[in-house]
C-alpha cells in the first residue's frame, strides 16, 4: 500500500461490529484509513452483551466500556457522538447527518445494527413501554425499578428473560409473558424450556406462556396493565418489550441498495454497492441475519483483512451458540435440535440434579447440542458440531462429556489439555485455544486479565473465564496462581492459609487478637469464621489457647448432637468397636431410666442413644462414666471412630491383630481436635471387611505388615483411599498416622475433609513429610503427642461434674417472683 | 431467684436473673406458659429476647452461634437479627421479640408478654 494519502472511511454506527473491525484494522494496517464514526447514540463503544449485568445491579456502566474517549483519540478517529446519520450520496461519495454535518468516504461501512421490534397493540406508545436494546432502555428501567412495583416482559426469550432476572434483582414483581408453549423455543427444547421455567419460578419469576397480548391499559398516559385475550389481567408500572429485533435497513434501502430482510452482503459483506460495505445485525448474509455477537466478530475479522489490502478472506456464514446470562441457571444450546426423521438423539436426564443434556445426531455428527444444568462440555460439543467429528467411536459415553472420552481424567485441566488447538474458548470472541496458549508463552502472560487484554478471551460475556484459567493452569504449570483468594468470610479478604499463617507469625492467641490485628470487617467475627479460628488457635497452640465455647457450633459446646426437635443424641465410644456385657447393661439402663426412646447401632460401629432432654445430659454423661464409657465425639470436628474387623483373633483369614491395632489407634488419636471429622478403619487382610480404603486413614493388614492408606469419602463425595506407604510394625503405624494427622490439623483448612485437604495440596505433599522425610515425621508426630497431653479429657466427665452446668440448665417463669 | 420487680405505667417487669448469668456471646432459656423464650447476651453485653423458635423449621435458637446482633440458627444456619427478629435476606421470616431491659446488672422481663 502506498505510504501517501491515507483513504477516508467513514462507519455509521458505533457498536460493537464496527468497534471490533477497527480493532483488527489497526492491527492489520495502521494509518491506512482516516476514520469518521457517525453514532447516533451519545456515548463510546461499549458492551452490549453486558447489558443484562448492569441492569440486575452485577456490573457498573464504566465496568462495560470497550473504547474509551483515549482509544478514539489515540487512533486519530473522529467520533460524531449523538449524530444520526439521515443519507447516505452515493453519487458525491458522502454522507449527511441529522444536523448538517458531512463527511466524504472513500469506503463506507454501514453497522446501524437492529431494532427491537414493538407489538402493534394499543398502548405501545404510552409511557413506561420501553425496550431493551442500549444503555438507555436500561436507565429507562432502572428508572423505574427505583419505585418498586410489577413489571411485565413481553417476550420469554434470552433478552427478555435476562430483563425479567435483572428487574427482579432490583426489587419488582416480574411476569413474563410467552406467545410461544416453551421458553426460548428458538435455542431450547420443550424439556429443557420446563426447566428452565422452573428455575424462574424459584427465582420468583411468575412465567405466563401461551400468553397473547391484547392491549396495554394505561391511566394519564402511564402504563396501568397489560391484559391477555384470554381476559386475564396484569397489573404493570413498566412493560419491556423483548419480542425480537428486526434489521435497520431503512437509510440503505433510501440509499438504493439492495435490501431484502436486511442489507444484502456478499461473502466479503459489499453490498450491491462494492466501495459500501455493512456489518452486524443491519446484514442479510446467504439468507441469515444475526443477533448474536459471535457471527458479527466473525465478519469484522473479513472485513478488516480486505480493508487492509487481503482480499483472500472470506464469510461463509456462522453456526452460533447461546448462553443465558441469569446468575445460577447453566444453559446452553448451539445447532439445530427439531426432530426429523434421519436423526437421532442421546439424551441424558438427571431430574434430582436438575440436569438434562440433549445431542442431535445425523449421520454419526453432531448437529444440536442442549445442555442445562452441566454445561461445562459446551464447548466440547460445539467444537465437533462445528467441524463435522464423527462421533461413532465415541458414541457410548458422549453424552457424558469430555472427561469420559477415551477414558481421559475428570480433572479440568487435563480435559482442557486434551482439546485441540483451533477448538473455540471464547465463543463471543472467537478465540481458539492456540491463540490463547500462544499468547501465554509468547507475551509471557500470568493471569486472566493478561489474556483478555492480549486476546480478548472472557472479555465479553465472561462466560469461559474458568476455561481460560484452566488454560493458563495447562501452559504455566504450578506458576500459575489464581489471583483471588477465596476470603475466609465476609468478616475479612483474607484466606485461610493467611489467617493460620499471620496466627503464627504474630502470636495471635485469641480471637479478639486475630479480629484485632487483622482488621476483621466486623466487631467480632461470625459464626463461620469463629469456629475456624477457634480450631486454628487451639491446634496453633496447645496447652496455651483457651477454647471459646461460645465460638463452637452447638454439638461441640455441649457434646451431642442437636437433633431436628432440639433434643440431643449421645454415642459412647467404643474402642475398635469392642463391647461387653456391662457396657451393654449400663446403655440399656440409661435408656430405661431417661426414657430414650431410640436406641441405634452407627455406621461407625457403636450405639447411638437418640432423644435425649438436654438438661439430662449430664445424668445420662455420669450413668455412662460410671460404667467406664468416654465421649465418643461423634458430633465434633475431631477423631470420631476406629472401625475395625475381628482379624487374627477369629477370622480364618486374619493376617494381623487388626481389632488391637484399631483399639490402638482409638486409645491414641482420640480426643484430638482437627479441620473436619475423621474416620478411620482397620482391615485384618485385603477382603477389607472394615471397609478401611473409603476412610480418611485406612489400615490394611497384609502378610508382610500394614498398608497405610489416607484420603478416602464415603459421604456426599465417594472416593476410594490413596496408598501413602507400607510399614512392618505397629509401632510404624501410629508413629506414621500420627504424623499424618498432625499435617493435616496444622495444613487443612477448616471443614475441609482429609481428601480435600490432599487434594488441595497435592497427595505428594503427605508422601514427602510423612514418607519420605524421616525426621520431619518424628517432628510431626512429637507435635501429636504432645497437643495430645491437653485433649484426653474426658468432656463427658468434666460436664457431668458440674462444668458449663448453666448450658444445661433453663430458668422457669413459674419461679420467679411476684409482681411488686 | 431474686423476688424483685419494678412496675412502670404499661409494663410490669420481672426479673429473670442476672446478666452474669448468661454468658457473653452465648443464651440461656426461659420457659414460659407460651412456650421458650430465649435470653440472648451479646459480647457488648446487650441482652435481647427472642421467642425460641427459628421461623424456618422451629430450630431452637438459643443454641445457636451469636455474633454482634445476630445469632445463627443451630439446625440450617439462619441468621436472625435479635434486634429485629427478621431472618437475614434471601432468607425470610420473623420471630417474635420481646421487650427486654437490663437495670443493674438485672436482666427484666415484661411478666405480661410471657405468663
Amino acid at each position: 500500500m502506498s505510504q501517501t494519502k491515507p483513504k477516508k472511511l467513514v462507519v455509521i454506527g458505533n457498536g460493537m461490529a464496527p468497534g471490533r473491525v477497527l480493532d483488527h484494522l489497526f492491527e492489520k494496517a495502521p494509518g491506512a484509513y482516516e476514520v469518521t464514526i457517525f453514532n447516533a447514540e451519545p456515548r463510546v463503544n461499549y458492551d452490549r452483551i453486558m447489558l443484562s449485568p448492569v441492569l440486575s445491579g452485577e456490573k457498573a456502566f464504566e465496568d462495560i466500556i470497550i473504547h474509551d474517549d483515549a482509544w478514539y483519540e489515540k487512533h486519530g478517529v473522529t467520533l460524531h457522538k449523538g449524530k444520526k446519520v439521515m443519507e447516505i450520496d452515493r453519487a458525491e461519495r458522502k454522507v449527511v447527518a441529522e444536523d448538517g454535518t458531512e463527511a466524504e468516504y472513500d469506503k463506507l461501512l454501514i453497522a446501524t445494527g437492529s431494532s427491537p421490534f414493538v407489538i402493534p397493540v394499543p398502548g405501545k406508545d404510552l409511557s413506561g413501554v420501553v425496550t431493551y436494546r442500549d444503555l438507555d432502555d436500561v436507565d429507562a428501567m432502572l428508572d423505574a425499578a427505583k419505585s418498586g412495583g410489577h413489571v411485565v416482559v413481553i417476550g420469554g426469550g434470552l433478552l427478555g428473560l435476562e430483563a425479567a432476572y435483572g428487574l427482579k434483582r432490583q426489587g419488582m414483581e416480574v411476569t413474563v409473558l410467552h406467545l410461544m408453549p416453551t421458553l426460548m423455543e428458538r435455542q431450547l427444547d420443550a424439556s429443557a424450556g420446563y426447566l428452565l421455567e422452573k428455575a424462574l419460578a424459584d427465582r420468583d419469576i411468575k412465567i405466563i406462556t401461551r400468553a397473547n397480548t391484547k392491549e396495554i391499559t394505561g391511566k394519564e398516559g402511564k402504563v396501568a396493565g397489560v391484559v391477555l385475550e384470554d381476559g386475564t389481567a396484569l397489573p404493570a408500572d413498566i412493560v419491556v418489550m423483548a419480542v425480537g429485533i428486526r434489521p435497520n435497513a431503512q437509510l440503505a434501502d433510501d440509499a438504493g441498495l439492495e435490501v431484502g430482510r436486511g442489507i444484502l452482503v456478499d461473502d466479503h459483506l459489499r453490498t450491491s454497492d462494492p466501495d459500501i460495505l455493512a456489518v452486524g445485525e443491519c446484514v442479510e448474509h446467504r439468507g441469515q441475519c444475526y443477533g448474536l455477537v459471535a457471527p458479527l466478530y466473525d465478519m469484522a475479522k473479513v472485513i478488516a483483512s480486505n480493508l487492509a489490502g487481503d482480499a483472500a478472506p472470506e464469510y461463509t456464514g456462522s453456526v452460533t451458540a447461546t448462553k443465558l446470562k441469569v446468575t445460577g441457571i447453566d444453559l446452553y444450546s448451539a445447532g439445530d435440535f427439531a426432530e426429523a426423521e434421519d436423526r437421532e438423539e442421546i439424551v441424558l436426564r438427571d431430574a434430582a440434579g436438575g440436569v438434562y443434556k440433549r445431542l442431535v445426531l445425523k449421520d454419526n455428527r453432531i448437529i444440536g447440542a442442549v445442555l442445562y444444568g452441566d454445561t461445562a462440555d459446551g464447548a466440547w460439543f460445539f467444537d465437533m458440531l462445528k467441524k463435522g467429528t464423527d462421533i461413532s467411536e465415541l458414541r457410548e459415553t458422549l453424552i457424558f462429556g469430555q472427561a469420559y472420552a477415551g477414558g481421559s481424567p475428570l480433572d479440568p485441566t487435563a480435559a482442557v489439555a486434551a482439546l485441540p488447538d483451533d477448538a473455540e474458548i471464547c465463543g463471543c470472541n472467537g478465540v481458539c485455544k492456540g491463540t490463547i496458549v500462544q499468547a501465554i508463552s509468547d507475551k509471557g502472560l500470568t493471569d486472566v486479565d493478561g489474556v483478555r487484554a492480549h486476546t480478548k478471551a472472557s472479555g465479553s460475556c465472561g462466560t469461559c473465564t474458568g476455561l481460560v484459567e484452566q488454560l493458563l493452569k495447562f501452559t504455566l504449570g504450578d506458576a500459575f496462581q489464581p489471583d483471588a483468594v477465596q476470603p475466609m468470610c465476609g468478616c475479612t479478604d483474607l484466606g485461610h492459609d493467611d489467617v493460620r499463617r499471620l496466627i503464627v507469625a504474630q502470636e495471635l492467641k485469641s480471637i479478639p487478637a486475630v479480629v484485632q490485628e487483622l482488621n476483621w470487617k466486623t466487631s467480632c467475627g461470625c459464626a463461620k469464621c469463629r469456629p475456624a479460628l477457634n480450631y486454628y488457635l487451639l491446634a496453633t497452640w496447645p496447652g496455651e489457647y483457651v477454647d471459646d465455647k461460645q465460638s463452637r457450633f452447638i454439638n461441640e459446646r455441649v457434646h451431642a448432637n442437636i437433633q431436628k426437635d432440639g433434643t440431643y443424641s449421645v454415642v459412647p465410644r467404643m474402642w475398635g468397636g469392642i463391647t461387653t456385657p456391662d457396657e451393654l447393661r449400663a446403655i440399656a439402663d440409661v435408656a430405661d431410666k431417661f426414657r430414650i426412646p431410640t436406641v441405634k447401632v452407627t455406621g461407625g460401629q457403636r450405639i447411638d442413644l437418640l432423644g435425649v432432654k438436654k438438661e439430662d445430659l449430664p445424668a445420662v454423661w455420669a450413668d455412662l462414666n460410671a460404667a467406664g464409657m468416654v465421649s465418643g465425639h461423634a458430633y465434633g470436628k475431631s477423631l470420631r471412630t476406629v472401625k475395625t474387623c475381628v482379624g487374627t483373633d477369629w477370622c480364618r483369614f486374619g493376617t494381623q491383630d487388626s481389632t488391637g491395632l484399631g483399639i490402638m489407634l482409638e486409645r491414641f488419636l482420640w480426643g484430638s481436635w482437627t479441620p473436619h471429622k475423621v474416620k478411620l478403619a482397620v482391615s485384618g487382610c485385603p477382603r477389607n471387611c472394615a471397609e478401611a480404603t473409603c476412610k480418611d486413614i485406612g489400615v490394611v493388614c497384609v502378610d508382610s505388615g500394614y498398608e497405610i492408606h489416607f484420603a478416602g469419602a464415603a459421604g456426599m463425595h465417594v472416593k476410594g483411599t490413596e496408598l501413602l506407604c507400607t510399614v512392618a510394625t505397629e509401632g510404624e503405624v501410629l508413629e506414621y498416622v500420627g504424623a499424618l494427622m498432625q499435617l493435616y490439623r496444622e495444613q487443612g483448612h477448616y471443614l475441609e475433609r482429609i481428601y480435600k485437604w490432599a487434594d488441595r495440596v497435592g497427595l505428594g505433599v503427605a508422601r514427602e513429610q510423612v514418607v519420605e522425610n524421616a525426621e520431619r515425621r518424628k517432628e510431626l508426630n512429637a507435635r501429636f503427642v504432645y497437643s495430645q497431653k491437653f485433649m484426653q479429657n474426658d468432656p463427658w466427665a468434666e460436664r457431668a461434674q458440674g462444668k458449663d452446668a448453666e448450658e444445661f440448665t433453663s430458668f422457669r417463669l413459674a419461679h420467679l417472683g411476684k409482681v411488686a | 431467684m431474686n423476688e424483685m420487680s419494678i412496675s412502670t405505667k404499661t409494663q410490669v417487669w420481672i426479673e429473670v436473673c442476672r446478666l452474669e448469668d448468661i454468658p457473653p456471646q452465648g443464651a440461656r432459656v426461659v420457659r414460659a406458659t407460651l412456650g421458650c423464650v430465649a435470653l440472648f447476651r451479646t459480647a457488648t453485653d446487650r441482652v435481647f429476647a427472642l421467642e425460641d423458635r427459628c421461623p424456618h423449621k422451629g430450630g431452637p435458637l438459643s443454641q445457636g452461634i451469636v455474633h454482634e446482633n445476630g445469632v445463627t440458627c443451630p439446625l440450617h444456619n439462619w441468621v436472625v437479627d435479635m434486634e429485629t427478629g427478621r431472618a437475614k435476606a434471601p432468607d425470610e421470616g420473623r420471630v417474635r421479640t420481646f421487650p427486654v431491659q437490663v437495670d443493674d446488672g438485672r436482666v427484666l422481663i415484661d411478666r405480661a408478654l410471657l405468663a
